[in-house]
């Protein structure tokens, strides 16, 4: 027997000119748990797609066992006990619990009739081993997240999984939901099945993997023992950077008046009388758990929510925006959590993209002043360090991080003073994100913009704002500031929520 | 199964409360006469209201059903007339086969190029249409050229009755061929895997290929079963009104998908069931024949059609968004 279930040696995948990995390596031994890291773009999927067979690597090795597998496809990968659990689970919504842990078996052994008392006893078992109560009779799409990721679970383990591969498995999970994650894993643990947990959260990772392989760029370059790393140390390993440490430290002259001041904002059913006051120049972060409200909020404030508020005083005014209109002309700008779906105009030019917002103040009599188009996309494209061809490109072929920052320099076009962020670096990559955590402080500290930023990133919070609330069922049930506000106390006031 | 219960539960309750709507204003309803004419009425749409299911299920819609019946029928009975052949079984196997070869030409076509299936059969229906008219003609095989073999079977009855003005009318043997139809679909959509993949397809095609579906035998099986379903309900309609017409089902595909619909099948795939669509089929012929009974003139009936698809589809998708919340 060999040391090691599965280990990928010197393994190199190319995609056109690009080098997804570059001659990684990774082992697993039976029954480990393992944490994969790496930012965004740094090969972390590309590598569990070589494990499942799905990619065929251009160069390298693949040891099951200690046996070379030649080629590895997606069938053998399942034969020989790889089971991936990807973000979206792969599971059918509309079929029930004890079905969906059937199919897949039944599809495998090939069968043509479908017994439904064996489904429900492979169903009940399987979830028995798992120690967890799930109605097998419900639809799975009635069931929340955890009970989804439970079932992906179940279905791995019928297939008699011996690496249960799991992508990001804790991103839409609640505290407790993570800690009864974790006591399955465990579970797992003990019946010799070895999980590799793929993820970016160090502090769960931290919690429960025992060994650590750190990608970045399509390299490894960490592997070891976890108790060998620590948070910064895993951090500069994944970004190559010494993250800059300092706190946002706004500059507020002692008289000025507030940006924004909302009192008992309520929206029916999401958002439960919130309190808010922003001053220029600061940088005020949200931390919530999908479904705390804070999306719903920001729209709020944006003017797309049917909202009240005993006082909502913006730009001198007392006035509620009714419209995303009303709220653009009061100076409030809105970055959206999913630029691609409620913001960019993916096959429009970044200057179209861009001049959008202001199209009003670009008129000439009935038509578009085209030069003054033309100046104010230059002046901004430059200032957002886009990294494109010129203006013209269409939006849709530019990277995660650039898209972003059309979408900023599209609300800074507006002059906004008041400007909300709904997951500023989603999907972007570690590069762009510091310039654009570097781009937000300049326009909070030089240009006096009041930032209100909304991010499932801890770090990304702590990192660049003077204040930070914790929502939870529409309310802000947290507030840290100055030397409070550390990683640790918002995890785990973020960890305290059920 | 507590859902899938209930849903049916749902339709038939909503069947209940029309009859005794019904049943109020127009008393002649419950005349056994009525009710046998009913029941005629349900078998041609019911079996192809089955294929009509199977692809819905599966996340598709299919248009080209009736063109595809109308030419079944219409290719066989003249091919009958031409060769001089009487018969039943052969005839039947005809027209089903000609159904499975154009539904599997619409699988083809929405497999291999990924394609629309409301825009894929919108056009195989038109050129099936315009094929059987240009190559065949367009002229009606009425009942003195009819085969008497295809009348003779259509007009078997299980039981019939004198009503009170002295007319007989009997029960349709053919419900029998609907039910025992009916049966098979449920048993395949049901108990087997090839059933069950319909569902899971219709569900989430990319979860169903990564689970080990075959895609492309799923959609072919649902084409080319709602094909077979309609060529065969065609040749059944022809030998049950002794008359054979190339223009015959134009527009029904609404009302057959409105029954379908009604049943509580989700025109976003991966729901529905075969009791649920015979309700739902029932239902529709039910109020139809009422508005008749009523003398409420036909195209007004096209208004009543539209809005139950419209209400029905309401109120699923209604339903199939709660259950996303």
């Amino acid at each position: 027997m060999s040391e090691y279930l599965i280990e990928l040696k010197n393994i190199s995948k190319r995609f056109g000119g690009v080098r997804a990995l570059d001659g990684v390596s990774i082992c697993i031994r039976p029954g480990e748990i393992h944490c994969l890291a790496g930012e965004n773009g740094s090969g972390k999927s590309t590598v569990i797609k070589v494990m499942s067979g799905i990619y065929t690597p251009e160069e390298g090795e693949i040891l099951i066992d200690g046996t070379a597998v030649s080629r590895l496809d997606p069938i053998m990968a399942v034969q020989k006990g790889v089971q991936v659990i990807y973000q979206d689970f792969s599971l059918f919504g509309n079929l029930t619990v004890a079905e969906n842990l059937a199919l897949n078996t039944y599809l495998l052994e090939g069968r043509s009739r479908m017994d439904w008392p064996r489904a429900r006893e492979m169903a009940r078992e399987v979830l028995a081993r798992l120690d967890v109560e799930i109605d097998i009779d419900a639809e799975v799409e009635t069931l929340p997240t955890s009970g989804k990721q439970i079932v992906a679970i179940a279905r791995a383990l019928l297939a008699r999984a011996r690496l249960i591969v799991m992508d990001e498995p804790t991103t839409a999970l609640t505290g407790h939901e993570v800690d009864a994650l974790f006591g399955i894993v465990r579970d797992l643990q003990k019946q010799g099945i070895a999980v590799l947990f793929v993820s970016h959260k160090m502090r769960e990772m931290l919690e429960i993997s025992e060994r650590l392989t750190v990608f970045r760029n399509g390299k490894k370059v960490a592997e070891g023992a976890m108790s060998e790393f620590d948070e910064p140390a895993i951090t500069r390993a994944m970004t190559g950077l010494e993250l800059d440490d300092e706190p946002y430290e706004p500059e507020i002259p002692a008289d000025a008046a507030p940006a924004l001041e909302v009192e008992g904002l309520t929206v029916s059913g999401s958002v439960d009388d919130v309190s808010l006051t922003l001053r220029p120049g600061e940088i005020v972060g949200i931390s919530g758990l999908i479904g705390s409200g804070r999306t719903e909020l920001a729209r709020a404030l944006f003017g797309m929510e049917n909202a009240s508020a005993r006082r909502f005083r913006v730009a001198g005014k007392d006035v509620l925006p009714r419209s995303v209109q009303e709220a653009i002309s009061l100076g409030i700008a809105y970055v959206p959590e999913d630029r691609l779906s409620e913001g960019l105009f993916l096959t429009q030019s970044i200057e179209r993209n861009m001049v959008v917002s202001i199209l009003d103040r670009l008129r000439r009599g009935l038509f578009l002043d085209r030069d003054a188009m033309r100046g104010k996309t230059e002046e901004m494209f430059a200032a957002m360090q886009i990294a494109a061809p010129s203006p013209e490109t269409a939006v849709g072929n530019l990277s995660g991080g650039n898209a972003q920052r059309v979408m900023l320099g599209r609300w800074l076009l507006t002059g906004a003073k008041v400007l909300i962020l709904n997951g500023p670096t989603v999907g972007v990559d570690v590069g762009s994100k510091a310039k654009i955590h570097h781009i937000i402080r300049d326009l909070a500290r030089e240009e006096g913009v009041a930032v209100l930023m909304i991010s499932d990133d801890v770090p990304e919070l702590t990192g660049n704002c003077n204040r930070i609330h914790v929502m939870h069922e529409g309310r802000f049930v947290g507030a840290f500031s100055g030397a409070e506000m550390t990683e640790d106390a918002i995890n785990d006031s973020l960890k305290a929520l059920k | 199964m507590k859902r899938f219960q209930s849903t049916e539960a749902v339709i038939a309750l909503v069947l209940l409360a029309v009859t005794v709507l019904i049943g109020l204003i127009n008393p002649a309803f419950w005349g056994v006469a009525n009710l046998f004419s009913l029941a005629k009425a349900n078998v041609v749409i019911g079996i192809m209201a089955l294929g009509v299911l199977l692809i819905m299920i599966s996340g598709g819609i299919d248009v080209s059903f009736p063109a595809i019946s109308a030419a079944a029928l219409y290719i066989t009975v003249r091919t009958m007339v031409a060769l001089d052949y009487d018969g039943v079984l052969l005839p039947f196997i005809a027209a089903s086969v000609i159904g499975v070869l154009l539904g599997a030409f619409n699988a083809f076509i929405i497999d291999r190029f990924k394609m629309i299936p409301l825009i894929v059969t919108l056009g195989t229906a038109s050129i099936i249409r315009g094929l059987v008219l240009g190559l065949l003609g367009t002229s009606i095989v009425n009942i003195n050229k009819m085969p008497d073999a295809l009348i003779e079977f259509g007009k078997q009855d299980l039981t019939t009755v004198t009503a009170q003005n002295g007319a007989t009318v009997g029960l349709t043997a053919m419900i029998l061929v609907y039910l025992a139809i009916a049966l098979v679909i449920h048993i395949i959509l049901r108990h087997t895997m090839t059933g069950r993949s319909v569902y899971a397809y219709g569900g989430d095609p990319e979860s169903a290929r990564r689970a080990g579906v075959n895609t492309r035998r799923t959609i072919f099986f649902v084409y080319c079963t709602a094909g077979l379903l309609a060529g065969f309900a065609g040749l059944l309609h022809s030998s049950m009104i002794w008359q054979a017409n190339p223009r015959d089902f134009m527009g029904l595909e609404l009302d057959v998908i409105a029954a379908v619909v009604l049943g509580g099948a989700s025109i976003f795939g991966g729901r529905g069931s075969v009791l649920g669509t015979m309700i739902g089929v029932f239902t529709l012929v039910m109020v139809k024949n009422s508005l008749i009974l009523m003398k409420v003139d036909t195209t007004w009936q096209r208004v009543v059609v539209g809005m139950i698809i419209i209400a029905a589809t309401a109120i699923t998708a209604w339903r199939d968004r709660k259950k996303l919340a």
